[in-house]
């Protein structure tokens, strides 16, 4: 082996350390806060379809979130996370994107479900984990996925599906390789994308999916959704170095830094992103910078941990941004669009009570799905438990009545 | 029938399931070229090739994190974990993921084609940190299976049914035994079914169970006792999770009696819920309290390891108390 270290062969003879924010990490932006291209910018050339298609869905998000975080008030539902003030990061990236990559989504990216296709019913069903819930009716609210939609369910434990994703990501590449020379025989077909937040990248995951993905050239984008918290902890008590971007060149993967307030500038990064991705095999780390505009969750109130003044200076609506953008292109009717807002928060409504009214699941659905089929010991505490509760119906009404 | 030692029956078991499906990969720390520290994938990378048998940077939670991943898009990955002694920063992947994949998502994805193998165990001068024996902390944990294998045969058969399950499985491999036990392995496929235990040689005074590398030991502790007079049943777990409770209950409702022994430490070990399944399973029948004949409540020892495993002699002495209770 030449190069037993596998470092950069450059000898010097001055002793100098490197500064820790040596790079000075660029962020890429596009669209002023009037929605025009910044003047020295490259258009992307997003056409009207895409274009509309992100703004509807940032939109029906924006309505989305502000009825369950009410709704969550008034006790309807345990728990609710708003997307506020990311919809451009995730809407937008998830644009970029086949829509039959697999998304291994964090939590707060309820968009990108719904710009694939999730209905404004499968949302209630699962936040009412009601009978007609994909999941079952086993996880608290916010918890989506679909395998119609390529969506991995979401899981509470942090960056969990990081390294996950450098797994999913590898597996489609191993059909595209060649055998004798361990070269990419042909362009591979998807991309996994990976969303988490700032946080989330102090977990040992991000460390191990990161490296395992750069060492094994996995075709997977992170894409790190910088919003400045973790609950309450702010960024600079998260972490020192020069954002995320910063790890991405220590592990050897192309980074880009972009404003994740600008929708238009979120997926020309991930096009790109995606594009080389395909060709190379390779990962890719997209950094967005945006500003949590709300609460972590229904759970905290962020007045208790950031300044009047901090909010005040933080209010840039990456919908509103976007909304300028289509406005100037011609491409949106400002009437048409805030009846159609009107109608749709009627809709939302609507479909909130009939989702609360549906039934809950099956007593079968306890144990199924442990294991493929249910293992024999499972089998006897079910047996066992459908005595009890026929013994004592009125104690258990959720599912006394549906016994088999 | 070739004669195998447990290594080669594990290598064939992985050479066989690495043609079955293209996209089976097996990863792990120097399983590539190098075959793995106990050369268990030895050859597999030439056959298979880098892309599909490789090595992983030194992270036991991101091989785990990474197989999920794999065995999520539908690919059979087969994970090495180095030593069992070393599984523990995967913990949170093996426990909150692989085994909860399924149930979380309401069956819409699942990790039913992921395979760890691990080697696990004493008696090899390993100390603390490569002799360890943590089935137990997996066996609380619905959605995973566990598996033991006894020897060279039971490798191969067993290895194969993991494979193929459709659950995530841990296959503990008793390292101690990967070069000592030779026996006969069949040079085809087979399986040996999950979650039934072995009656190895029958007897009617009192059941011995046991599983993997501890099964040596209890077969000598039934033959020291049946110089004695005493005549053992031994039987096999082989699948800690799910367990075959009847095969076990059945033997204890003929011989009244029953000596669990296992390496890992007493307290809480899976040896505990044995006890109290079989007491509640057979009650009417027992002749002495159930017991058991574990490692103590320590670290694994080195120096002072003859005297923390449960031997030959220490089982005897158990079965006599039993016997003679």
């Amino acid at each position: 082996m030449t190069n037993p270290n596998n470092v950069s062969l450059n000898i010097s003879h001055e002793l100098s350390f490197i500064g820790a924010h040596a790079l000075d990490i660029p962020t890429v932006s596009l669209l002023n806060s009037d929605g025009t291209l910044h003047s020295d910018a490259t258009d992307p050339n997003i056409d009207q379809d895409t274009a509309l298609r992100i703004y509807k869905t940032m939109r029906f998000i924006r309505a989305l979130d502000e009825r369950m975080q009410a709704a969550q008030r008034q006790g309807r539902v345990s728990f609710y996370m708003q997307c506020l003030g990311e919809e451009a990061a995730v809407t937008a990236s998830a644009a970029a994107l086949k829509d039959d990559d697999m998304i291994m989504a964090q939590y707060r990216e309820q968009a990108a479900l719904r710009y694939r296709g999730f209905t404004l019913e499968q949302f209630m069903n699962q936040m009412f984990s009601n009978k007609e819930d994909l999941g079952k009716g086993r996880q608290m609210p916010i918890h989506y996925g679909s395998q119609e939609l390529h969506y991995m369910t979401i899981s509470s434990p942090l960056g969990t599906q990081i390294p996950q994703a450098t797994g999913h990501a590898y597996s489609q590449k191993v059909p595209h390789i060649d055998a004798s020379t361990g070269e990419l025989s042909s362009e591979i077909n998807n991309v996994t994308m990976c969303y988490f937040g700032e946080g989330a990248a102090s977990e040992g995951d991000f460390h191990a999916g990161l490296n395992m993905a750069a060492v094994h050239k996995a075709p997977v984008i992170f894409f790190a959704r910088n919003n400045g918290y973790a609950i309450s902890t702010p960024a600079d008590e998260q972490f020192a170095g020069d954002g995320i971007a910063s790890r991405g060149v220590g592990y050897g993967i192309k980074t880009i830094r972009v404003d994740g307030a600008d929708a238009l500038a979120v997926y020309a990064a991930t096009k790109e992103a995606r594009a080389l991705s395909v060709k190379t095999g390779e990962p890719i780390l997209i950094e967005s910078i945006a500003y949590r505009l709300g609460a972590h969750s229904t759970s905290d109130d962020p007045s208790g941990y950031r300044s009047k003044e901090e909010e005040a200076n933080n209010t840039d609506c990456p919908i509103a941004r976007f909304k300028r953008f289509l406005l100037n292109q011609g491409w949106l009717d400002e009437a048409q669009d805030d009846a159609e807002d009107e109608t749709l928060r009627e809709e939302i409504l609507n479909a909130l009570k009939v989702a609360e009214k549906i039934e809950k699941p099956p007593l079968e659905d306890l144990i199924s799905d442990v294991y493929d089929t249910p293992i024999p010991s499972l089998q006897r505490q079910y047996d066992a438990l459908k005595e009890h509760i026929k013994a004592h119906p009125q104690a258990y009404p959720v599912t006394a009545g549906r016994i088999k | 029938m070739p004669q195998m030692n447990m290594l080669q029956a594990i290598n064939s078991a992985l050479d066989i399931s690495m043609s079955e499906h293209p996209l089976a990969c097996i990863f792990g720390e120097d399983v590539g070229h190098f075959g793995g520290v106990f050369r268990a994938t030895s050859g597999l990378q030439e056959k298979f090739g880098k892309h599909r048998v490789f090595n992983t940077p030194l992270t036991e939670q991101g091989i785990l994190g990474f197989a999920n991943g794999m065995a999520a898009a539908g690919a059979p990955a087969i994970a090495e974990i180095q030593f069992a002694d070393y599984i523990f920063p995967a913990f949170d992947q093996i426990v909150n993921e692989s085994a909860k994949f399924r149930y979380r998502s309401g069956n819409e994805f699942n990790v039913g084609k992921l395979t760890i193998r691990t080697p696990y165990g004493g008696g090899i001068a390993g100390g603390l940190y490569h002799s360890q024996s943590p089935e137990a902390y997996f066996a609380h944990t619905p959605g995973l299976k566990l598996v033991v294998p006894r020897n060279a045969y039971q490798a191969k058969g067993l290895l194969r049914a993991c494979i193929k399950d459709d659950n995530p499985v841990i296959f503990f491999e008793p390292k101690r035994l990967y070069r000592a036990s030779v026996g006969e392995v069949p040079e085809g496929d087979f399986e040996i079914p999950l979650g039934k235990a072995e009656v190895v040689s029958q007897g009617s005074d009192v059941t011995v169970l046991a599983w993997g590398a501890q099964m040596e030991i209890i077969e000598q502790a039934a033959k020291m006792a049946k110089s004695e007079g005493i005549s053992v049943e031994v039987i096999d777990l082989r699948s800690i999770l799910p367990w075959d409770v009847e095969t076990i209950a059945q033997s204890v409702r003929k011989t009244g009696r029953l000596v669990i022994s296992h390496e890992a430490p007493i307290t809480n070990g899976f040896g505990a819920e044995i006890a109290a399944t079989i007491q509640e399973e057979c009650f009417l029948h027992l002749e002495s309290p159930i017991t058991r004949v574990c490692g103590l409540d320590t670290p694994y020892p080195l120096a002072l390891e003859k005297e923390y495993i449960p031997d030959a002699l220490k089982v005897l002495s158990a079965i006599k108390n039993s016997v003679h209770f």
